[in-house]
């Protein structure tokens, strides 16, 4: 059996790979089949997030009439689905982890720990958890920075944070102007202020303390 | 027993018949994958130089690092790392079954066909199309004809494995299982959190996905190549046909379980993922007694590590694929976890495994391969000497600075440092990076010239003053 073809074809080969299947991805496919998965328009009746979306409108007033015409929900939705593809497209899940762990401070550093529900939306499918964090996470990132600071960021991220590896991403923008964002780059930054809006700690503040600070009060 | 033994014989190898293997195919898919190669490392070398931002080309979509890091990792699973496997596979399955592979036609067309699938994932990568599973980034309209291609190179290895009479020989029972689980891997993977899964239970899958890519295709085929190199190398059978066994079934229970320790800490309950850690340190025990039957095996011939190449490269990868798994057995663990998950020590562990370990046993099937398919003994030998020498110094000194480059951006981030921080700190590791990426790169390089100065010698000399052996 253990050196015959069928032994290795069916044992080995079929049956070991659908023992895993069934234990490891079955097994959360049933625990989680009641939650539902959130389409990109309820995702799009999200309060702050249709504040960031008009705040764009406002900010960019000729790119956004361009590109996306008037900040409603449907136009919201589109750009949701756009911000997700550049994410993706980019690669940007490579180097920004979305999910906050229950160690290492980590829930200090960036909020409150990830939990399933926030992952059942369309938006998340496949999932963009990431394994690899050369910038931050950016599962709570929505609302923390402006739009403003989101664009210039996107065109050239070491003029705000001077020793950022991150590449500079000009293709966002027209005329290699930052002040103009364009149908992608509007995308990318709706879809990064989408994340964490869910939250009730919407806008997340890093809690910041020097460590010389630190040191002086270490039982705080 | 006798069986197996007879296989790797001189005299019924040498039984090797005209036609039987199809030696023009076999250099093709290591040109293509040598082709790839060369685009990953160029994708590597962009991100190398991103990180210490010293990147000259800035400005175009196409040359953006972060979709060239992409690049890097599909050019090698699906360009490097499956053309040599199809390449080796029609110089190995032939000669262990003693029957061609079922169709002429059908190999070539799988050929063109693969290049075809790969240059599409480089190309659909580079416009911005990657799907969002990692190591399957290949855009999800080629995801299907990938699949298909898969299907037929499983339908034309196993009709000579099929027709097989007897017990099957170690590497078969690899190569077998393989095929089955290259294919049902690919597709669970690129379809399932793509379109029927959402959320979590997609992560679990896309885990199980990024190991078993690794585990159930690239593992097994790899070690099935190894247990027919090395006693053909060392003209003698493996050291204990009982130790195979273990090796092989133990791989193959418990490495499907792994795949949901790449997510520990997340979401995924913590029962699924303790499954994952113990799966994984399993493996590790399964992996210990598949090195020591191979260490085993090479007992009494240790002169041959220093006098022959191919078995050099092949036994360098056994002791580095050893510190991989040591490493591994730790790292799975929470308690590791805690402080090295998403850092460079991760990527020091992806490199060890990919170049440290498979690639090197590549290159040591082509610096074999390659005299008897072009009928010519190496350029220079002290070219081969440099390749084995720059490729073992980059990759040591590449993993011991990014596993070091993990713990320090580990505790850069528990401590709540600013995020800069951690990246002013990671600045030396990455600058030793790149140097010892480009150092791998030069030794790719002495590889790429000394087969095309043997290549010109090849084309003017007779083929008649340098015969080798068949399969010696």
């Amino acid at each position: 059996m253990f050196e015959s073809k069928s032994g290795i074809l069916l044992i080995g080969g079929l049956g070991f790979f659908l023992f895993a299947f069934l234990s490891n991805a079955l097994v959360p496919i049933l625990l989680y089949r009641h939650l539902p998965e959130q389409t990109v328009a309820e995702l799009a009746e999200n309060q702050n997030l249709i504040y960031q979306f008009e705040d764009l409108s406002v900010r960019y007033p000729e790119q956004f009439k361009k590109y996306y015409g008037e900040p409603n929900q449907e136009n919201l939705a589109k750009a949701l689905l756009l911000g997700r593809k550049v994410y993706t497209g980019e690669g940007c899940w490579h180097c920004h982890s979305q999910f906050v762990r229950p160690v290492s401070n980590e829930s200090i550093r960036w909020g409150p720990v990830a939990s399933s529900v926030e992952y059942q939306n369309i938006l998340q499918r496949p999932v963009l958890w990431g394994t690899r964090r050369v910038g931050p996470d950016l599962s709570r990132e929505g609302g923390r920075r402006g739009n403003d600071w989101q664009a210039l960021h996107f065109f050239n991220p070491p003029l705000l944070s001077p020793s950022s590896p991150m590449p500079k991403y000009q293709w966002f923008f027209d005329d290699n102007d930052p002040s103009k964002p364009n149908e992608r780059g509007l995308a990318i930054i709706t879809y990064v202020q989408w994340l964490g809006s869910w939250l009730e700690s919407y806008p997340l503040y890093e809690r910041y303390i020097p460590l010389e600070e630190q040191m002086e009060n270490p039982l705080e | 027993m006798t069986e197996m033994t007879t296989k790797l014989d001189d005299r019924s190898a040498n039984a090797v018949g005209p036609g039987l293997v199809e030696e023009r195919l076999v250099i093709w898919y290591f040109l293509a994958a040598l082709l790839y190669l060369f685009i990953s490392l160029t994708g590597g070398l962009m991100m190398a130089l991103q990180l210490v931002q010293w990147n000259p080309i800035t400005g175009s979509e196409y040359f953006s690092p972060g979709r060239w890091r992409m690049v890097h990792t599909n050019a090698i699973a699906y360009g490097f790392i499956a053309n040599c496997f199809l390449g080796a596979l029609h110089w190995a399955i032939p000669r262990l079954t003693l029957k061609p592979v079922l169709s002429r036609p059908l190999s070539y067309f799988i050929f063109a066909a693969w290049q075809v699938v790969v240059l599409s994932t480089a190309v659909g990568i580079l416009m911005g199309q990657a799907q969002g599973v990692e190591w399957g980034e290949t855009p999800v309209w080629i995801d299907p004809l990938a699949l298909v291609g898969l299907a037929l190179v499983a339908v034309n290895f196993m009709d000579p494995i099929i027709r097989t009479k007897g017990p099957l020989y170690v590497s078969l029972w690899y190569f077998t299982a393989a095929f089955v689980w290259t294919f049902l891997t690919y597709a669970m993977g690129n379809f399932m959190p793509q379109y029927f899964v959402p959320g979590t239970s997609a992560g679990a899958i896309a885990g199980l996905f990024i190991h078993d890519l690794v585990g159930l295709f690239v593992t097994p085929l790899a070690w099935g190549l190894m247990y027919y190199f090395v006693p053909i190398l060392l003209k003698k059978p493996i050291w204990s046909h009982g130790l195979s066994l273990v090796g092989f079934w133990g791989l193959a229970f418990f490495y499907p379980l792994n795949g949901i320790h790449h997510f520990l800490y997340t979401p995924i309950p913590d029962f699924l993922e303790y499954g994952a850690i113990v799966s994984t340190i399993a493996v590790e025990f399964v992996v210990t007694t598949v090195i020591i039957n191979f260490f085993g095996t090479i007992w009494g011939s240790g002169r041959a590590i220093v006098s022959n190449l191919p078995i050099r490269w092949f036994y360098t990868g056994m002791v580095l694929y050893f510190v991989t798994c040591a490493q591994c057995a730790m790292q799975v663990t929470h308690t590791f976890q805690k402080l090295i998950h998403f850092s460079d020590w991760v990527v020091g562990h992806a490199h060890l495994v990919m170049f440290g370990v498979f690639s090197m046993w590549f290159f040591g099937m082509m610096t074999y391969l390659f005299p008897r398919l072009l009928k010519q003994p190496w350029y220079s030998r002290n070219l081969c000497e440099w390749h084995f020498w720059l490729s073992l110094s980059g990759i040591v000194v590449m993993f011991i600075d990014l596993t070091l480059a993990g713990v320090f951006q580990g505790f850069f981030w528990a401590s709540l440092q600013p995020w800069e921080t951690s990246i002013e700190g990671s600045y030396p590791f990455w600058v030793t990076r790149l140097f010892a990426g480009l150092a791998i790169i030069a030794g790719q390089v002495v590889f790429v010239y000394n087969l095309w100065q043997t290549w010109r010698l090849s084309r003017r000399s007779a083929p008649s003053n340098y015969t080798v052996p068949a399969t010696a």
